[in-house]
């Protein structure tokens, strides 16, 4: 299917859900992609793996993004047996930042999100273990966000050098 | 900066432990572990009850390091240091996408050159794999052979660019330097000299009775936990998964060669065992001498250097492209914002992916399993932690 | 020896004494002789070159192992168990050197000629464990305590198949001192235990595979005996770094090692006492004489133990639960069943 077939089917199952926020930007170079409403991702996880036409049964990257004042979280969605592709994408405002957690729709999100709260300190709603995993347990900040300010000590061991 | 959840680590998921169960470390500093990974596991005298594995001990801030970069080319030699056994399959795994973003069309030449050097990596790499595999089960003769034959590989590379393990080879648009003239010929001796090293590796490890008992119960993977976990390479396809990116979503020239995608199919147990991802290892390195036989005839002439573009200002866009390495899936997530730094890559490394299932294919086995499911798992730290 | 030390000294004491320095100094020189053996040959087989650098060859590279190991600091973990720590070590040698005295080098060169000496050399033999356990217990060391428990379970398992087979060629030769073990078999290749002993021919028919089938469950069963791949799970480096021995340095990991090589000999030497002669000529008259059965009771044992090596560096580990089955599943009803066919044979 085409990424335009694939916005039209989930524009009709979910057009009577009123914030559901599907926007599309198809013309993007130079992947498409498709933005939701952070307070449905769930649904639409659920409707995109489980429905027959689309069938994306593979998370193939969950990535958090940073776009100054707001934070996002992009998924790379494939289907091994449809063979078409598809990326989301979620904006949250960076005072509050929470997205529903699609771990129980495709288990390796969970690595996926304990990373993007890790580098950026997105919340993810439902997920079951949610705590760092590439930094220290007790580092505090967020990298990779833009403003981030590398903290002058860590445990007493001066960090930058 | 505040950071409102400081979650503890969790070392069992809420069950009380039991008189009998024993929490072990095996530290970021042991023997098998194939790096500094550390495992907490929990265990019922040699029975795992739980895996938890803790991983950062390598974090280098790759992702960091890109957005700070003045130029494209200079995240080259840090993809390479990402899963530094493979590394010119990260090099791959990185053009690719980025010549997806320029939209450059490189020339057949190196395109062909790029594919050759890709499946010589991808049998030094396998012999890695399955050498330090052999060692992890405590046979220590295949590593000694594994290494020998590996050197050869690296001979070729040094040949080519200088260095044996980093290269900094493939650049956005063409290549560092081109094939030295005796390139082909030496390359052409070294399949036909492999193929009867795989057949000895076999006999003396793969089909060994010890072995085989030791790796075809343990580490069973169902096809459908392997899709929803996002494992890919040689751990989707040993449970039984046809899939390769090579053949089903296809980058660069691989759709001109004819090679088999090799899958786990229960020779010796259970599909999806150690044993059989330990054989399709096995089977993909024939596969990549038969591609590589195939390139090295086909090679046309032309300038590596022709398409490499002075400036590199990529239109405001992302993009998602994926390889396939020897690990499985390496994917690369580009955002360009139109300056000449990159805004965002992240890099999607298989073995971080690979590494989550740990906790479903170890529990109820024993710790002697454990060893044997890492090794079979075949992560490198660099890329799980990047 | 006795007599001509005791011509010598007059004291019974001192004579006794000295009697024990020969095979400890044998032990020594052949500690050092299978380190240099074991590195080699574990490196042709690999296709690499070990030592050259130390001497002709890498000669001289055992003496400077066993210089290094003597100088380097004996750290004693602060929450071990000082006293089985210390002493865990020379337990375990112990029951390997005091098994030597019923070894018999040659047809006059024998520690002590008791007629119990297989069933001594096995008794005592099994101090070994004892020794094993105290240092895994005594290092207060999760992975050592596993090394330990998985290291006696193995060494008490595997010494019933190998129990059988010593029974069952007790049987046939109808004693149990090593001396006369080997006196048995003198006459030449044809008298020897594993081509049948002094049977006549109808029975050695039978009684050939009989005792070869024993001769490979006593092999197996005396390779797990000393801890040697496939069965070194005690110390399966890649899995508990080195089991039982983790936290020893020094000359306590001297002495473990040196057991260790000694228990090899030890096995071997039964071995080939046991099933290929002792140290019985294989040709009937040609170099026979004290000195000879010595040459060849040394050069039979060192084959059986460059035998080990080889198949150390070839095959990969058993788990735990693989050798206990392959011991109580696979070589003890083997074992069971070739000793009553042997009853059997005799009988009839």
């Amino acid at each position: 299917m085409t990424p335009q077939e694939i916005l039209d089917r989930l524009s009709t199952k979910f057009a009577g859900v009123t914030d559901i926020g599907i926007e599309a930007k198809l013309d993007n170079p130079v992947d498409p992609y498709v933005k939701i409403s952070p307070a449905h991702v769930l649904e639409i996880a659920k409707f995109l793996r489980d429905d027959e036409e689309m069938q994306f049964d593979y998370l193939s990257c969950l990535s958090g993004l940073d776009l100054k004042g707001k934070l996002g979280v992009v998924y790379n969605l494939y289907s091994m047996v449809k063979r078409h592709k598809l990326t989301l994408r979620v904006e949250t405002p960076v005072e509050n930042p929470a997205v529903q957690s699609v771990e129980s729709i495709w288990k390796t999100a969970n690595w996926h999100e304990r990373e993007a709260f890790d580098l950026f300190g997105i919340n993810f709603t439902g997920h079951t273990d949610l705590r760092r995993i590439l930094l220290p347990y007790d580092w505090e900040g967020h990298p990779l966000r833009k403003d981030y300010q590398v903290p002058e000590f860590y445990n007493g061991m001066k960090v930058p050098y | 900066m505040t950071d409102t959840i400081i979650a503890p680590p969790k070392t069992s998921t809420g069950k009380s432990l039991r008189t009998e169960e024993m929490i072990l470390n095996m530290g970021p500093q042991h023997p098998s572990t194939h790096g500094v990974l550390r495992l907490e596991l929990v265990v019922d005298g040699e029975i795992v009850v739980e895996v938890v594995p803790h991983i950062g001990y390598l974090h280098r801030c790759f992702e960091k390091h890109c957005e700070h970069m003045t130029n494209y080319q200079q995240v080259i030699p840090y993809v390479d240091r990402l899963d530094y056994v493979c590394a010119m399959n990260n090099e791959f795994a990185y053009v690719v996408a980025a010549e997806r973003l320029l939209k450059i069309q490189v020339p057949e030449r190196v395109e062909y050159i790029r594919v050759i050097m890709a499946e010589l990596q991808r049998i030094a790499s396998h012999l890695i794999a399955v050498g330090t595999y052999g060692i992890d089960i405590g046979a220590f003769t295949p590593f000694l052979y594994c290494f020998r034959d590996r050197e050869k590989i690296l001979d070729l590379f040094e040949m080519t660019c200088g260095a044996r393990l980093l290269y900094n080879y493939m650049w956005i648009g063409g290549l560092s330097h081109d094939i030295p003239t005796d390139f082909v010929p030496r390359a052409k001796e070294f399949c036909s000299y492999f193929k009867a090293q795989i057949r000895d590796f076999n006999n003396l490890l793969t089909f060994n009775e010890i072995f085989v008992k030791r790796t075809a119960h343990a580490g069973i993977l169902p096809p459908e936990v392997a899709v929803n976990y996002a494992c890919s390479g040689p751990m989707l396809r040993g449970s039984g998964v046809s899939w390769d990116l090579r053949r089903d979503d296809p980058y660069s020239i691989y759709n001109r060669f004819e090679w088999d995608v090799p899958v786990g199919k229960g020779e010796r147990g259970p599909v999806g065992s150690c044993w059989d991802r330990h054989i399709v290892r096995m089977r993909e390195m024939e596969q990549s001498v038969r591609i590589i036989e195939q390139a090295l005839a086909q090679i046309p002439e032309g300038d590596v250097q022709s398409a490499i573009p002075k400036r590199i200002r990529p239109n405001p866009g992302e993009v998602y492209a994926r390889t396939e390495t020897p690990r499985g899936e390496l994917g690369f997530y580009i955002v360009s914002d139109g300056t000449a730094t990159p805004y965002r890559i992240k890099a999607r490394s298989p073995g971080f992916v690979n590494l989550s299932v740990i906790n479903e294919i170890a529990r109820g086995g024993m710790i002697a399993d454990l060893v044997a499911i890492i090794g079979s798992i075949d992560i490198v730290l660099g890329e799980v932690d990047r | 020896m006795e007599q001509y030390l005791t011509s010598l000294f007059g004291d019974p004491l001192w004579v006794q004494i000295l009697m024990g320095v020969p095979p400890l100094v044998f032990i020594l020189v052949y500690t050092l002789i299978v380190l240099y053996l074991e590195m080699k040959v574990a490196a042709h087989m690999q296709d690499r070159v070990a030592y050259m650098r130390t001497g002709w060859h890498g000669t001289l590279q055992p003496f400077a192992d066993m210089l290094k190991l003597l100088q380097k600091e004996d750290t004693i973990p602060a929450a071990a168990d000082k006293l089985l720590f210390i002493i865990a070590p020379y337990v375990t040698f112990s029951g390997t050197y005091a098994a030597f005295a019923a070894l018999p080098f040659g047809s006059s060169f024998v520690g002590s000629n008791i007629n119990i000496g297989i069933f001594y050399i096995v008794a005592i033999s099994s101090l070994v464990v004892v020794g094993l356990l105290m240092a895994g217990w005594a290092s207060n060391n999760k992975w050592s305590l596993f090394g330990a428990l998985r290291s006696a379970a193995q060494i008490v398992s595997y010494e019933i198949p190998s129990a059988f087979a010593i029974l069952g060629v007790v049987m046939v030769a109808g004693t149990m001192s090593l001396q006369e073990l080997s006196a048995a078999q003198t006459g030449g290749i044809t008298h020897w235990m594993i081509l049948g002993g002094t049977l006549p021919l109808t029975k050695k028919l039978i009684a050939i595979p009989l005792m070869i089938v024993l001769f490979l469950v006593y092999y197996v069963s005396s390779m797990a005996e000393v801890n040697r791949t496939p069965f070194d799970i005690p110390e399966a480096e890649s899995e508990l770094v080195q089991g039982y021995n983790t936290e020893y340095s020094g000359m306590k990991f001297a002495i473990f090692y040196l057991a260790e090589y000694a228990n090899l000999f030890l096995v071997s030497a039964i071995a080939t006492v046991l099933f290929f002669g002792g140290w019985a000529s294989p040709f009937a008259s040609l170099m026979t004489g004290p000195w000879w059965s010595a040459f060849w009771f040394v050069t039979k044992g060192m084959l059986f133990v460059f035998l080990n090596i080889w198949l150390r560096w070839t095959l990969p580990r058993l788990r735990v639960d693989q050798l206990m089955y392959m011991s109580w599943k696979v070589l003890t009803p083997f074992a069971f069943a070739c000793v009553l066919g042997l009853g059997l044979l005799l009988v009839w």
